[in-house]
């Protein structure tokens, strides 16, 4: 029998818990938990204030998923520190845990910019948590003005969320385009339009010098007068218990491919964790949620003694606003294909022979069929691509790759 | 497990089992009714390839990545077969991202919809295999 500790209760956690199970179905797994609360699907907070979940529907998995799997958690606790060479974690409570092996995946904390007179603004939010979320719903009404720092995805996906209850919403962002991350000026423009067509206004390019109270004096000498504001500026990895026992660590924990950190024994997963894009070639935090759990599923089965690697990384991201689907993976490099309508835009991009990267606005169907394409690295001289640009199939693959997943168990 | 596998050579690509599907799972017990001047979602799609036809549903992969992906918890694994409730799914539509066959697609409610192998509908077998006329798509067990 092993002792297994996970740090974190989300994505990642989950996965490491199936991963050990699908290994080892009987030793014990505690997890610590510092949220209160069930694991949720963290990004359906917008989708539960748009009236579009509940609580009972946003569990991440069922009630009996603890129970069934053997697992302990510890609610309401967090970890103050690794003590790697007695193999324990200390709670906050004072508690020890001892760990034959451990899985931190303590995900990231919002980064909150000190920007002058922010303490008298009676009213501030992050939107990460169920909490941020009940809690920025307990001051919202009809007459409401609310003030988004930060047009990123959580920006973006609270906006979408609390539009139709509050009087009006305004989004600012250093940046001079939302979803400066994932897009580029001109498919960003595509989205703000959108956004702003459903009465969401925007401040791009601009910064807050100061608040006082309720208004908040820009960069570019507007003033922005609100009731509540929200920060959506960006996260910061939670690395400091991995960092602090002598891992090592950059803006993330560094990671190898079995998602174990420098350190012996303890494996790193999800949103605190630094891994490999393959599109870009660069280690970096792709903090997103799929990844979080591949991540925890491979540490896991790591940690039971199986064996399990992530070698085909990349980011990506799908995303939703007022209907409009937007789907982004890899990395924007070589050449661009490009087709654009009045309802959608489509960017394929194409470097040494492999497909690296794409943009699809509002025309996503079997857009997996190129994010497979990216991960497994197919070359493009083995299928037809001026066939598959055009629309995603199976068809332009060739008999052989057909017969091998149509006709046999994948 | 029986999984939906495709002899490409006898497919006719006359898309009997496109509609098959839509009827299965449209919980109407009339066939005109559930899909005269509708527009059809069917999770099986016949593709071409010059004069060859055949149809594609999901794969009930052994290691499924829109599983592992789904943020929501919407999608799962029973019994092999891998199925979405429709409750749980907020239509954020990682999953169509992530597959790889391209076999998940939005569904009119805004939650995806995917082949479940007609064992959540009053089909009880796939309608599509059970209405294909040349045994192009077949119901079996392949490991």
């Amino acid at each position: 029998m092993k002792k297994y500790v996970i740090i974190g209760n989300g994505a990642a956690a989950v996965g490491g818990i199936e991963g050990i199970r699908s290994v080892d179905k009987d030793s014990p797994i505690t997890v610590v938990s510092k949220e209160p609360c069930h694991v949720y699907a963290r990004p359906l907070i917008s989708y539960l204030l748009e009236g579009k979940t509940d609580l009972k529907r946003m569990l991440y998995r069922p009630e009996d998923f603890y129970d069934k799997n053997g697992v302990t958690v510890l609610y309401g606790k967090s970890a103050e520190k690794i003590d790697p060479a007695s193999k324990k974690v200390i709670l906050d409570s004072g508690e020890e845990l001892s760990y034959d092996s451990l899985l931190c995946a303590t995900g990231s904390t919002p980064f909150v910019p000190p920007t002058e007179g922010l303490e008298s603004v009676p009213k501030t939010h992050s939107f990460m948590t169920l909490a941020d979320a009940q809690a920025l719903e307990a001051d919202l009404s009809p007459e409401t003005n609310v003030f988004i720092i930060g047009a990123g995805l959580i920006g973006l996906k609270c906006a979408e969320g609390i539009l139709e209850r509050v009087k009006s919403v305004t989004v600012c962002d250093l940046a001079p385009r939302v979803l400066s991350s994932i897009l580029d000026d001109d498919c960003a423009g595509y989205i703000q339009r959108k956004l702003e067509e459903k009465g969401v206004k925007f401040l791009l390019g601009d910064t807050v010098k100061r608040f006082d109270g309720t208004t908040a004096y820009m960069q570019s000498g507007a003033e922005v007068r609100f009731d509540v504001l929200v920060t959506a500026v960006g996260v910061r990895a939670n690395i400091s218990l991995v960092k602090d026992a002598g891992g090592e660590c950059t803006r993330g924990i560094v990671t190898d491919e079995k998602m174990s950190t420098t350190l012996n024994d303890i494996y790193a997963a999800g949103d605190c964790a630094e891994s490999f894009d393959i599109t870009s070639e660069q280690r970096k935090v792709m903090a997103i949620m799929p990844l979080a759990y591949m991540q925890g599923h491979c540490a896991g089965v790591n940690m039971a003694g199986g064996e399990e690697k992530i070698d085909n990384a990349l980011p990506m991201n799908s995303i939703g606003f007022f209907g409009l689907h937007c789907m982004s993976a890899g990395t924007y490099s070589g050449e661009c294909y490009e087709e654009r309508g009045e309802d959608f835009i489509k960017r394929l991009y194409t470097d040494g022979g492999f497909l690296k990267g794409f943009i699809l606005i509002g025309k996503c169907d079997r857009a997996g069929i190129y994010t497979a394409m990216i991960r497994n690295k197919t070359p493009l001289k083995e299928v037809d691509f001026e066939t598959l640009k055009k629309d995603p199939a199976l068809a332009p693959f060739g008999s052989a790759y057909r017969k091998s997943k149509l006709g046999e168990a994948v | 497990m029986k999984r939906v596998y495709v002899n490409e050579k006898w497919c006719l690509g006359c898309r009997l089992c496109e509609y098959n599907c839509a009827y299965a799972n449209s919980g109407e017990s009339d066939m005109v009714k559930a899909l005269r001047g509708k527009k059809i979602v069917p999770n099986i799609r016949v593709e071409q390839d010059g004069d060859i036809n055949f149809a594609v549903n999901c794969r009930h992969c052994k290691d499924p990545i829109c599983v592992k992906s789904c943020i929501s918890g919407a999608l799962s694994i029973e019994d092999g077969a891998v199925k979405v409730d429709h409750d749980k799914c907020v239509g954020c539509l990682t999953c169509v991202l992530v597959c790889p066959y391209g076999c998940i697609r939005e569904g009119k409610s805004g939650a995806v919809t995917k082949c479940e192998l007609c064992l959540n509908n009053s089909c009880g077998e796939p309608a599509c295999v059970k209405g294909c006329p040349n045994r192009a798509i077949i119901f079996e067990d392949r490991g």
